[in-house]
């Protein structure tokens, strides 16, 4: 299987997400540039963190208008799997591939530090060597990761089991004081209604080995290739 | 001059919808309190661009510059616009 990773001017998660790939996930990758019109056959796309376009006017909203982001677009409709991981996943709502947007953290404050996520949603292509309810441990790294949608929206997020990752403490318990940022209930990572785009604030290319102080973000790049080989 | 090359001046006003957290908001509304002002009930920020442009000849002024907002300057989930040609 071959991931696609995407370099926007900003990026600045792109070889960790590269390396992590090639050499613990042992699977082809390679990037692709913001002007590309093309994705090279990847099988997966993956949208790094960093601040593209320098977070200018809101992060993720000038990204949105790269080329590869029509190719993006009409991969992922066709069926594509797409993972935007921090800034990538701002990226995914500003075009749209995803619902709702992110405020500024409510401490005002850039947030890097270790947290847990529950595994809310077990089926699907980015978590299902996972268990429901498991916590991973995966740091976070951001300024604008303060998750909003409409109460409507949020409706229908939980009506199509949407909702994949929310911070919980290290057993897996959702609280108020393990949600780093003010996130509406405590969402750390959604994927679409049909299952193959994932944004996620959490960093897992920075938690894929223990000497990097964990190896749970492995989960979801190998849920992504085993779902590839089942579907292959 | 003719109409069409004249320079337009609009000053687009964007803020948070009603019921949208401003964290920025509450902390200067914060910081105010600990200056010692009094009587503040509440602060909403929000952000202003005022954009220099030429319209051609079919558009009107007004329909370019609500498709920039509508397109770029705003993100209809959790912000709300307004704006005025002022030139």
């Amino acid at each position: 299987m071959k991931f696609g990773v995407i370099i926007f001017p900003g990026s600045n998660c792109d070889y960790d997400a590269y390396m992590a790939i090639k050499t613990v996930i042992k699977e082809d990758v390679e990037f692709l540039w913001h002007q590309d019109s093309s994705l090279h056959k990847c099988d997966c796309v993956i949208l790094p963190g960093g601040f593209s376009y320098g977070d200018y006017l809101r992060t993720g909203a000038i990204a949105q208008f790269s080329s590869i982001m029509k190719k993006v677009t009409e991969f992922a409709k066709d069926g594509g799997l797409v993972v935007g991981i921090c800034n990538g996943f701002q990226i995914l709502l500003e075009v749209g591939l995803l619902p709702g947007a992110m405020l500024k953290n409510t401490s005002l404050r850039f947030v890097c530090k270790f947290v847990h996520i529950k595994v809310e949603n077990e089926n699907t292509p980015f978590t299902n060597l996972s268990k429901k309810g498991q916590a991973l441990k995966i740091p976070v790294a951001h300024s604008d990761g303060n998750y909003f949608i409409l109460k409507e929206g949020l409706k229908k997020l939980k009506e199509n089991d949407q909702i994949v990752f929310r911070y919980c403490d290290e057993v897996g318990n959702v609280t108020p004081g393990a949600n780093p940022n003010g996130s509406l209930e405590n969402i750390a990572g959604i994927c679409n209604q049909t299952k193959n785009v994932l944004g996620m604030m959490p960093h897992p290319e920075r938690a894929s080995e223990t000497i990097l102080g964990s190896d749970d973000g492995k989960y979801i790049f190998q849920s992504i290739v085993n779902f590839f080989g089942n579907r292959r | 001059m003719n109409q069409q090359n004249q320079n337009h001046l609009a000053v687009v006003y964007v803020k948070l919808k009603d019921g949208v957290l401003d964290p920025q908001g509450s902390t200067i509304k914060s910081a105010l309190e600990n200056m010692g002002y009094q009587g503040i009930k509440q602060i909403r920020s929000g952000k202003i661009f005022e954009i220099t442009f030429q319209s051609g000849e079919k558009r009107k002024p007004a329909d370019l510059i609500d498709e920039i907002c509508r397109k770029l300057l705003t993100n209809p989930v959790i912000e709300k616009y307004n704006f005025e040609i002022v030139k």
